[in-house]
C-alpha cells in the first residue's frame, strides 16, 4: 500500500523587540544568567502585567504577512503548568482570541507551489531556561528568557513531506524578515519548531494517529525525524510492531531516534482561562493602517521589479531577494552606482564569496550599501582594480562605516596614473624575465600573463591591466 | 497571636496602618502564609509611594489571614486576631489604639468591609480600577481593591483622595479623569432612593438587623425615599464569586512553589516532592480547599459550565445593577450577617467565608464601590464614593 504523510507545524518565533512583552526588561539574546530581570519576570508578587505595544505592532505584522485575518480585538490568557524555569508557574499566552487567524503561505518545492493554510498566530511570553551541573549535583535557573515575547504560528496539516517542511520554514523566516520582526535563527533557539505527524494511506479521507516532536531547532533534525517517524508509523500500522497513541516525543538527533516523553491521558491540563490583569487590545482603524502602511514589499514584488523595473536576469533577481539584507544593501549601492547590473554582481559573487568565507548566512550581511555603491563606481571609472576593490570590500565586512575612497588612498590602492612608475617596473621586470619573453615570442601567452602578474605585485596593483598588457607587448617588440 | 509588625521609626504626624497584602521594601510582607513568612519585597505597593509621599507615616503592618480570603483574619499563620473570645481583624485592632488614623488593605473576600461592620468603624472599597493594585499579592486581580478603614468618614475620605489616581504600572488603572471623579473636592449628586434586597437582609442576627434598620430610619427621617426589593440574581453573586476568585486565586498562588524564594520544604529528592511538600507544608487548610476548587473550576472538563457561566453570571448582575440604578441611588445591605464571630464558629463551619461573602460578593464581582458605615454596606454606581460617603454620613 502507498501512504501519505500528514505534516502541522507549531513554530515559535522569537520577537526582535528591544524589551520584554510585560516589563522593559532587554529581550536580547545571549547574556551572563539572570542579566536581563526584574520581579515581574521572576515571578515575584505584586508587579502586574503591562503589555509591550511593540509586540502587538509586530504580533499584527506577522499575520499580515502570512496573509491572516487580524482580531481586531485580542486577549490574553493564562496557561498553568508547573516547572522551574517558569516562575509564574503560568505562561501568559492567547487561548480564546488570537492576533491573526486564517492565513494563507505560499511555498514552491521541486513538485511546484503549494499553498499551506495558517489556523492562527498568537503572541506569548517565553519561558527561562534550566541549566544543569551533573559535576555539582545542582540545576540553575536563567530567567533572561522569561517574557522575552514570542509568536507561535500554528498551521493547519496541510504539510505532506521533509521538502515542504522546509520549504515551508524558509518561506516564514523570510516572510518574517521582510517584516524585520524576527531573526528566525534556529541556531539561536529564535525560532522552534513543534512537528505534528501522522500517516494515512494515500487518498483517505481520515487522519491516522499523530505524534508530536517538541522543540526541533535544526531544519536537519527536523528532516530526519520526519523520515524517522513515517517510517516508524508505517512500520507499526503494517507490521503491527507496536500500537500507536497520541504523545509527545522527543527526538534524539545523535541517536537517530525519538522516544515517548508523555501520552495524551498522562498530559496535564492547562487550565487556560483570561488574564484579568490584562484588558482586552482593541486595534483601531488608525493602529490597523498604520501597521498595514509599514508592510515591507513582498519577496515577490521585489523580483519581478528587479527584473521588470531594473533589468536583471530571473537568476540575479531571485538570489537577491532571498534574503532583505542583501536587497536592501543592493538597492542602496543602485542608487549610488546607477548600475542595477554591477551592484548584482558585486554582491552576489564578491560580497558571496567572502560571507561563506566567513561562515556567515546572507541575512548576516552587514556591508553599507552606499559605501559599496561607491566602491562600485571607483572599480567602473577605473580608479580602483577589481581585485583591489574585493579587498576594500572585505575590510567593509569588518567596519560597516569605512569610506572605500579613503580607504583605497590610505592603503595604497588608487590605480596609479603614473606611467613613469608603471615603465619603470615593466622594464626592471622584463630585464629579470628572459625566459618568459623567450616562450612569449614563442607563441605562449600564458608567459605573459605571469609577467604581468609580477608587475601588478609591485604595482599593489594600481594599474590599469589593458594600459600595461599593451604597454608590455610593445617593450618585448623592442627588445 | 502576632497582630502588627511595627516600625519604630516613624516620624510622621499622621500614620497608616497596612495591611499585610500591601508589599513594603523595609518590612516584611508575608500575606499571613507561613509560604511568605518573613519575605522582603524589593518594591513597594503604588499605595505606600503615594502616602509616603503625602507626607503619611506607615507605622506597621497588620497581619491577613492567609491569603486574605478568610472571614476577619483567622486563618493568619501568626495567629487568629481575637479579643475576649470575638474574632477581630488586626488592623482594626491597631485603630483602636489610636496608632494609627487609618488602616490600607487589600479586600478580596470581604474581610474588610466585615471587619468595619463589627466594630462600627468607616470602610470605603472604591470603584475597581480607581486605585492601584500595582504591589499588593495578587489573589483575585478581577475583583479585589484597595480599601482604606478608619473611624470616621472624614479620616477616610483624607486617605482615599491620596491613593486615587491612574498608575501607568496598572494595566486596569482608569483614566486620570475618571479617577478624578472620586476626589472629595468633585462633589456629587445627593442620594434620594436606597433598595434594600431583601434576599440579602434575610438569615442575619438581631444586632445586625438592628443596625440595618437604624440606617434605614435614617435615612428616611432625612427624606430618602427605602424601598425592599427582590433580587434573587445578587444572591447567585457569592456563587459566582467563589468560582473566579478560587480559580484565579489557585493560578495566582502556583508561583510559590519552593524553587524561587518563600519557605521551601526540606523533605525532597527531586522535583514533584519540592513542589507537593513545600506547598503541603506551607500552605493552610482554607487555603488548600480555594486552590483545589478553583483547579477544579479551571479544568477542561468544568471550565464553560462553572468558570466561564461564572463570568456570564458578573455580566448579569452588572446589568441587573445598572437597571437597579436607574431607579435607585444606591443599595443598602448588612456586610455579615453576624454581629460577631467567635472560634467556635469558625470550626463549626470551615468554610464560613464562602458563605458569609453572600453580602460582600455583589460588589466584588462587579466592582462597584461601597462604604460601609455604622455596620451596613452602601453600594453605589461606579465613582459615586462621594455621594455614598454624603449618605452614610448620616448614620455613620
Amino acid at each position: 500500500m502507498r501512504y501519505e504523510t500528514v505534516i502541522g507545524l507549531e513554530v515559535h518565533v522569537e520577537l526582535a523587540t528591544q524589551s520584554k512583552i510585560f516589563c522593559s526588561c532587554h529581550a536580547k539574546y545571549g547574556a551572563e544568567p539572570n542579566a536581563h530581570v526584574c520581579p515581574a519576570c521572576c515571578g515575584m508578587p505584586g508587579m502586574l502585567p503591562v503589555v509591550n505595544k511593540r509586540v502587538v505592532d509586530f504580533g499584527m505584522k506577522a499575520g499580515m504577512m502570512l496573509n491572516c485575518t487580524i482580531n481586531r480585538t485580542t486577549t490574553f490568557d493564562k496557561k498553568s503548568y508547573y516547572y522551574p524555569d517558569l516562575p509564574c508557574a503560568y505562561q501568559t499566552t492567547q487561548w480564546f482570541a488570537p492576533v491573526a487567524v486564517n492565513g494563507l503561505v505560499e511555498i514552491e518545492t521541486s513538485k511546484g507551489k503549494k499553498n499551506i493554510r495558517i489556523k492562527q498566530i498568537h503572541m506569548e511570553e517565553d519561558a527561562g531556561k534550566l541549566v544543569h551541573d551533573i559535576g555539582a549535583d545542582v540545576t540553575c535557573v536563567d530567567f533572561n528568557r522569561t517574557s522575552v515575547p514570542l509568536i507561535e504560528i500554528v498551521s493547519q496539516p496541510d504539510l505532506s513531506s521533509a521538502e515542504e517542511v522546509e520549504a515551508y520554514l524558509e518561506r516564514l523566516k523570510n516572510l518574517l524578515r521582510y517584516a524585520k520582526v524576527a531573526e528566525c535563527a534556529m541556531e539561536h533557539g529564535t525560532m522552534r519548531c513543534d512537528v505534528n505527524l501522522s500517516v494515512r494511506p494515500e487518498g483517505s479521507d481520515q487522519l491516522g494517529v499523530r505524534t508530536e516532536m517538541k522543540n526541533m531547532n535544526s531544519i536537519d533534525a527536523i528532516k530526519r525525524a520526519i523520515s524517522y517517524e513515517v517510517a516508524r508509523h508505517i512500520d507499526a500500522i503494517e507490521n503491527g510492531t507496536e500500537v500507536l497513541i497520541q504523545e509527545t516525543r522527543r527526538w534524539d538527533d545523535i541517536k537517530g531516534k525519538s522516544y515517548s516523553m508523555r501520552s495524551k491521558e498522562t498530559a496535564g491540563d492547562y487550565r487556560y482561562f483570561p488574564d484579568p490583569n490584562i484588558m482586552p487590545v482593541v486595534i483601531d482603524d488608525a493602529w490597523y493602517n498604520a501597521i498595514q502602511a509599514s508592510l515591507p514589499e513582498f519577496p515577490e514584488v521585489k523580483r519581478a521589479r528587479y527584473i521588470s523595473e531594473l533589468g536583471l536576469s530571473e537568476y540575479d533577481a531571485a538570489q537577491l531577494t532571498k534574503s532583505i539584507a542583501v536587497c536592501e544593501c543592493f538597492e542602496e549601492a543602485y542608487a549610488v552606482c546607477k548600475s542595477a547590473k554591477d551592484a548584482a554582481n558585486w554582491l552576489l559573487s564578491e560580497a558571496m564569496s567572502i560571507l561563506s568565507s566567513r561562515k556567515m548566512t546572507p541575512d548576516r550581511l552587514s556591508v553599507n550599501g552606499k559605501s559599496l555603491g561607491e566602491l562600485i563606481q571607483l572599480v567602473t571609472g577605473g580608479k580602483v582594480g577589481r581585485a583591489n576593490g574585493k579587498k576594500i570590500l572585505d575590510a567593509m565586512f569588518d567596519d560597516a562605516n569605512l569610506n572605500p575612497a579613503e580607504y583605497a588612498e590610505q592603503n595604497g590602492l588608487i590605480v596609479s596614473n603614473d606611467t613613469g612608475l608603471m615603465e619603470q617596473v615593466a622594464k626592471e621586470v622584463l630585464a629579470g624575465e628572459e625566459k618568459a619573453v623567450a616562450d612569449f615570442r614563442a607563441g605562449k601567452e600564458k608567459a605573459l600573463a605571469a609577467i604581468l602578474g609580477k608587475c601588478m605585485k609591485q604595482l599593489k596593483g594600481n594599474c590599469n591591466p589593458q594600459v600595461l598588457r599593451e604597454f608590455l607587448i610593445s617593450e618585448i617588440g623592442k627588445m | 497571636m502576632k497582630l502588627y509588625t511595627a516600625k519604630s521609626d516613624t516620624s510622621a504626624a499622621k500614620k497608616i496602618v497596612a495591611d499585610d497584602m500591601l508589599l513594603t521594601k523595609d518590612m516584611p510582607t508575608a500575606a499571613g502564609s507561613k509560604m511568605l513568612d518573613g519575605y522582603m519585597s524589593l518594591f513597594e505597593a503604588e499605595a505606600i509611594t503615594k502616602l509616603c509621599a503625602a507626607g503619611y507615616g506607615i507605622c506597621g503592618k497588620a497581619s491577613v489571614g492567609e491569603f486574605a480570603i478568610d472571614l476577619l483574619g483567622e486563618t493568619s499563620y501568626y495567629g487568629a486576631p481575637s479579643v475576649d473570645g470575638k474574632l477581630t481583624n488586626a488592623a482594626v485592632e491597631i485603630l483602636k489604639t489610636d496608632d494609627a488614623m487609618a488602616a490600607v488593605g487589600l479586600d478580596i473576600n470581604g474581610s474588610i468591609r466585615r471587619a468595619a461592620a463589627q466594630s462600627g468603624f468607616v470602610s470605603v472599597k472604591p470603584t475597581y480600577g480607581t486605585v492601584s493594585r500595582y504591589g499588593t499579592i495578587p489573589v483575585a486581580c478581577s475583583g479585589e481593591t484597595v480599601c482604606v478603614t478608619a473611624k470616621n468618614i472624614a479620616d477616610c475620605r483624607e486617605v482615599l483622595d491620596v491613593l486615587v489616581g491612574h498608575d501607568d504600572k496598572d494595566g486596569t488603572s482608569l483614566s486620570e479623569s475618571e479617577c478624578s471623579r472620586l476626589n472629595s473636592a468633585s462633589g456629587a449628586e445627593a442620594i434620594r432612593s436606597v433598595a434594600v434586597i431583601s434576599e440579602l437582609s434575610a438569615d442575619i442576627d438581631d444586632e445586625t438587623k438592628a443596625k440595618l434598620n437604624a440606617a434605614k430610619e435614617t435615612l428616611q427621617a432625612n427624606g430618602v425615599s427605602v424601598e425592599e426589593i427582590s433580587e434573587p440574581l445578587f444572591a447567585a453573586a457569592r456563587i459566582a464569586w467563589n468560582i473566579l476568585m478560587c480559580a484565579e486565586l489557585c493560578n495566582n498562588v502556583s508561583r510559590y512553589d519552593g524553587v524561587k524564594y518563600g519557605y521551601r520544604t526540606e523533605n525532597y529528592t527531586c522535583m514533584d516532592d519540592l513542589y507537593t511538600n513545600t506547598r503541603t507544608e506551607a500552605f493552610g487548610d482554607l487555603l488548600k480547599t480555594a486552590i483545589l476548587f478553583g483547579s477544579d473550576t479551571l479544568s477542561t472538563e468544568n471550565y464553560m459550565r462553572e468558570y466561564d457561566k461564572a463570568l456570564r453570571v458578573r455580566r448579569l448582575v452588572s446589568e441587573r445593577f445598572a437597571k437597579l440604578f436607574e431607579q435607585y441611588d444606591a443599595v443598602l445591605i448588612p456586610a455579615c450577617s453576624k454581629a460577631a464571630y467567635t472560634e467556635e464558629t469558625v470550626k463549626a463551619d470551615p468554610y464560613i467565608a464562602f458563605s458569609e461573602n453572600l453580602y460582600t460578593a455583589p460588589a466584588s464581582l462587579t466592582g462597584l464601590p461601597t462604604v460601609t458605615a455604622g455596620g451596613v454596606q452602601l453600594i453605589g454606581k461606579a465613582f459615586s464614593e462621594n455621594a455614598l460617603f454624603e449618605a452614610a454620613k448620616r448614620y455613620e
